[in-house]
């Protein structure tokens, strides 16, 4: 099966791991990512903040590009990318203006039909006999927080998640692993996103109440679906632990990571080594014992 | 030979000001068959009115055209003219060139133009007109009301204080709806039992009023003045004219732990069971899917106890037919319950709120059985899971309400002034207890309503907090309910001890199907609409249907009690008639010419169509073709433009008529 890939400025840079396993899980599972070419900026925060109308534009320009490029849909697995493309298309269906302005800008003709599909609905799609299948290790018994942040799941009304403040649709993925995901109150709870560059103390604040009531409930590493998410709550854990000394390290894994490793990846090629957060409590979780199947 | 007259309305400058009305009476009496016109200023007036009575007589009209507002508002005043003056009324048709001209076009000159269009096409109609005289109908001077809460109550004792019988059903084992379940009232803080009981007695004894608890309505035909209603009696499993009451076999019964209705599942009830002890009948019902016998065969406890040998497990649901000529619906509300495995996709859940999760986040409702005298902890504050009093109770409005992502649109209006009455009760009976409120806005609109809200905030010292709440979670034995602060514009948490949730009021899950079964409208959200919000606000568009209370949209006591005498009133107007009389504009069936495919039974919205046997002489059967009850027509013209054959006509809106008024244009 062929998608449409776009990958965003984040997973070329600070998220080269998420880039990695996803490229390594899904050739692996047969699926074939064509990367969409001349792929520009999504606009992200600053865009967004500034220009409304060069907010919808720059995605805009990707979907005319995935159009020409015939793709029918393209996978965003940057949660503040895929919330950028959904938003654009959402409102330029709603408002033929905008669309024309945008149209203007871009010097194309806007498409609004390409689909749009984030990282957890990407691996829905897969058939879950096939990769319990081609798993090859399993977590069993392992606790982890499924952490969905912000941008994944809302405005609800236009990304249609299954519930934007009690989602369990990552947990139904995770299980395929083995491990047990966690009932805990911070899957959708802000991580501080890009404060991290601006006002680092609001960061600290808010990533650390979130993996503390992921440990408080029982989790031993937070599984995450977003670049920015995973740069606050993986990195952060150094200045969390100078504030305190209690601190006790979680690995943050991306979705892709997890998956990746419970089909027997290894850890070099699904980018384990860029965390900096150990993550090797995880890895050692692992068991290697799978039954084959008939 | 047809002598039309056309009498052209300025309607002040309403179409006067864009239709230059004297040329359009000039250009009107040059079309044929017409051979009087004429303007006036205001035609629907006194003297505008003589004026058409006089030309009828003067110019011997047999037809008249008035050109002026649209049909729904004053077709009844000219006709009665036009009656007065000695000629049928349906000799009269309105050219409608206020809103179907002046007040959409600008241009004098082209709204004049088709000023003269629409009359030359009223005229063209009118040529195939001819005289009809209303349907008369008689009137069963009997009342069915569906649901036994206050609504229901008053309304069936108001018409039966008129000296009208009464049918009143209710599906639960008692009358008394939401309101026994009440612990004080706002605005007064009277208690809610002390001031309902005495009513459900007055019904119960009432010797107009016919009661049917644990029943609900399975099938309603006929029509205004003349409905013929099937009520099921649902099965109770104790008889009622041997039952007194006496209450052993509740007592004895061996299961305790069936979760109790009436307490919102904060108590238990045996399986056979009265709802409260001020139930109304006093006579037990077992819940055949708790009741040991039901479930293995085994047990007959109450069976044994019963000195009466009252009690009857082979009972079966019984159908009662009733005639009646009224229905009033008044089945009220429900609170909408936090499910996250609702199929409606329109209930997004509260899941973040940790109803059903967390023992001690509680809906409105249950914390009326807390704080009610009659209800599980009697009428102390503890809050469910631990028995122990709260210190710190923080009451959440707008749940579901105002929501259109995740909710409903709708102010579920009650909750405002029931979540101030709560945090007053608390208060009142938790003196070092903090008690907080979170709100989008306070709508105190009511008499004493707003003093009421001032009264909780000034005097008992509830600590009301603008903003919405995100989320409750448990943190070491304590909830803390995070939420915003909009006007400080500050994030608040709260560790609570127990929160209460200001659900929004629904519709009965069953209200849909109830509707289609009375052929009566409801909105989106099921909750059954009235003809006009403003001018017929407790009139279904079912002829002799009426509406009362929460069923039609979100209300409190007052209203709903205010709603149910307007609605036994409409029923009492109904009543002081011998005989109904109605328009004939209806549909009517050629006999010959239909072939019995029934389509148009399909689209009739109103069930008017019937099946009707034709037979030879012999009395052989020959063919079933439709035919139109008059009662139910309402006249909307669907069978005509549906039947394929051509075999239906509306009378009033024949085809003829309608083809040479287009014809004209």
């Amino acid at each position: 099966m062929d998608i449409g890939y776009y990958p965003g400025c984040s997973l070329t840079g600070t998220a080269k791991e998420y880039d990695q396993s996803i490229r390594r899980v899904f050739s692996e599972l047969g699926i074939n990512l064509v990367e969409l070419d001349d792929w520009s900026c999504c606009g992200a925060t600053s865009a967004h903040a500034t220009n409304h109308l060069l907010s919808v534009a720059l995605p805009a320009r990707n979907l005319s590009l995935a159009k020409k490029q015939g793709l029918k849909e393209i996978f965003i697995p940057c949660a503040a990318c895929y919330n950028r493309f959904v938003v654009a298309k959402y409102e330029m269906e709603k408002n033929p203006g905008l669309k024309k302005r945008v149209e203007e800008m871009i010097e194309e003709k806007a498409d609004t039909d390409i689909g749009i599909v984030n990282m957890v609905e990407m691996f829905q799609r897969i058939d879950k006999e096939l990769i319990l299948a081609k798993r090859q290790k399993e977590l069993k018994g392992f606790k982890v927080a499924a952490y969905y942040g912000c941008l994944l799941v809302r405005p609800n009304s236009i990304t249609q998640f299954d519930d934007a403040e009690m989602p369990t649709s990552m947990e139904e993925i995770i299980k395929l692993t083995g491990a047990e995901p966690v009932d805990w109150n911070f899957k959708v709870e802000c991580c501080g996103a890009s404060h991290s560059i601006t006002n680092m103390n609001v960061v600290l604040t808010l990533s650390k109440r979130i993996i503390d009531d992921a440990a408080e409930n029982g989790a031993e590493a937070i599984i995450v679906a977003c670049p920015m998410c995973h740069s606050n709550l993986d990195m952060r854990q150094r200045n969390i632990s100078k504030q305190d000394s209690q601190h006790k390290n979680m690995p943050i894994l991306y979705l892709s990571e997890l998956i990746g490793l419970s089909l027997g990846l290894d850890k070099e090629s699904l980018g384990l080594g860029l965390h900096f957060t150990d993550t090797e409590p995880v890895l050692s979780r692992f068991s290697t014992a799978i039954v084959a199947k008939e | 030979m047809m002598r039309i007259g056309v009498f052209v309305c300025h309607c002040g400058e309403n179409i006067g000001k864009t239709v230059d009305c004297p040329t359009v009476a000039k250009e009107a009496i040059k079309l044929p068959n017409v051979v009087y016109s004429i303007d006036y200023k205001y035609m629907c007036s006194d003297p505008g009115q003589n004026m058409i009575k006089q030309a009828i007589a003067e110019h011997k009209l047999n037809a008249v055209v008035v050109a002026s507002c649209s049909p729904h508002m004053h077709e009844k005043t000219f006709r009665k003219a036009c009656a007065q003056a000695g000629l049928n009324p349906y000799m009269c048709e309105i050219a409608n060139v206020r809103e179907h001209c002046s007040w959409v076009h600008d241009n004098v000159e082209e709204a004049t133009k088709k000023a003269v269009d629409l009359i030359r096409m009223t005229v063209e109609r009118i040529k195939f007109n001819f005289p009809l005289s209303e349907i008369k109908v008689p009137i069963t001077k009997k009342a069915l009301v569906i649901g036994g809460g206050i609504s229901g109550i008053q309304a069936a004792l108001d018409i039966a204080g008129a000296g009208f019988k009464v049918i009143l059903v209710e599906k639960e084992p008692s009358i008394g709806g939401h309101m026994s379940q009440l612990s004080e009232t706002f605005p007064t803080l009277d208690c809610s039992q002390c001031i309902l009981t005495p009513r459900m007695v007055e019904a119960y004894q009432h010797p107009n009023i016919k009661l049917y608890t644990y029943s609900e309505v399975d099938n309603v035909d006929g029509f205004i003045g003349n409905f013929k209603v099937t009520i099921r009696k649902k099965a109770r499993s104790v008889k009622e004219n041997l039952c007194t009451g006496c209450g052993l076999c509740v007592q004895k019964c061996p299961i305790k732990k069936a979760p109790s209705e009436f307490d919102e599942g904060l108590a238990n009830r045996p399986a056979i069971y009265v709802p409260f002890p001020q139930a109304v009948p006093n006579i037990p019902v077992i819940d055949r899917t708790v009741c040991t016998f039901f479930k293995t065969g085994k047990c007959q406890m109450c069976k044994k106890v019963c000195g009466r040998d009252a009690i009857d497990f082979e009972q079966k649901d019984e159908l009662i037919t009733e005639d009646v000529g009224a229905i009033i619906v008044a089945t009220g509300y429900k609170l909408y319950k936090i499910d996250k495995k609702s199929k409606d996709a329109a209930v997004k859940g509260y899941g973040e709120y940790g109803y059903g999760k967390y023992k001690d986040v509680i809906d409105g409702l249950q914390f009326e059985r807390i704080a009610s005298a009659s209800g599980p902890t009697a009428g102390e504050i503890l809050r469910p899971s631990d028995k122990k009093q709260p210190k710190k109770v923080v009451f959440i409005q707008c749940v579901g309400s105002r929501d259109p992502s995740k909710g409903f649109e709708y102010c579920s209006k009650i909750c405002c002034m029931y979540t101030a009455k709560h945090a007053m009760l608390y208060k009142h009976k938790v003196h070092d207890g903090e008690a907080y409120v979170f709100y989008m806005d306070i709508r105190a609109g009511g008499k004493g309503y707003d003093e009421f809200v001032r009264r909780a905030i000034e005097e008992d010292h509830v600590k009301y907090i603008r903003g919405r709440v995100s989320r409750v979670y448990e943190k070491k034995g304590k909830y803390i309910v995070k939420g915003e602060d909009t006007i400080s514009g500050v994030p608040v948490e709260i560790e609570a001890d127990m929160v209460v949730l200001a659900t929004a009021i629904v519709a009965q899950p069953e209200a849909a199907k109830l509707a289609q079964t009375l052929g009566i409208p409801y909105d989106k959200y099921g909750f059954y609409a009235e003809v006009h919000p403003k001018l017929r606000p407790v009139e279904s568009s079912s002829g002799g249907i009426f509406l009362a209370g929460a069923c039609q949209s979100p209300r409190d006591i007052p209203e709903s009690v205010a709603m149910a005498s307007a609605a036994a009133s409409k029923a009492l107007v109904l009543f002081g008639n011998e005989m109904l009389e109605r328009e004939p504009i209806v549909a009517k069936v050629n006999e010959n010419t239909c072939v019995g495919c029934f389509y148009c039974k399909k689209v009739c919205a109103y069930n008017a169509i019937e099946l009707k046997e034709i037979k030879d002489k012999k009395g052989n059967l020959v063919k079933v073709v439709a035919s139109v009850n008059t009662g139910l027509c309402q006249g909307c013209g669907t069978c005509n433009a549906t039947c394929p054959s051509k075999s239906i006509e509306l009378i009033g809106f024949n085809d003829e008529q309608i083809f040479y008024q287009i014809k004209a244009l």
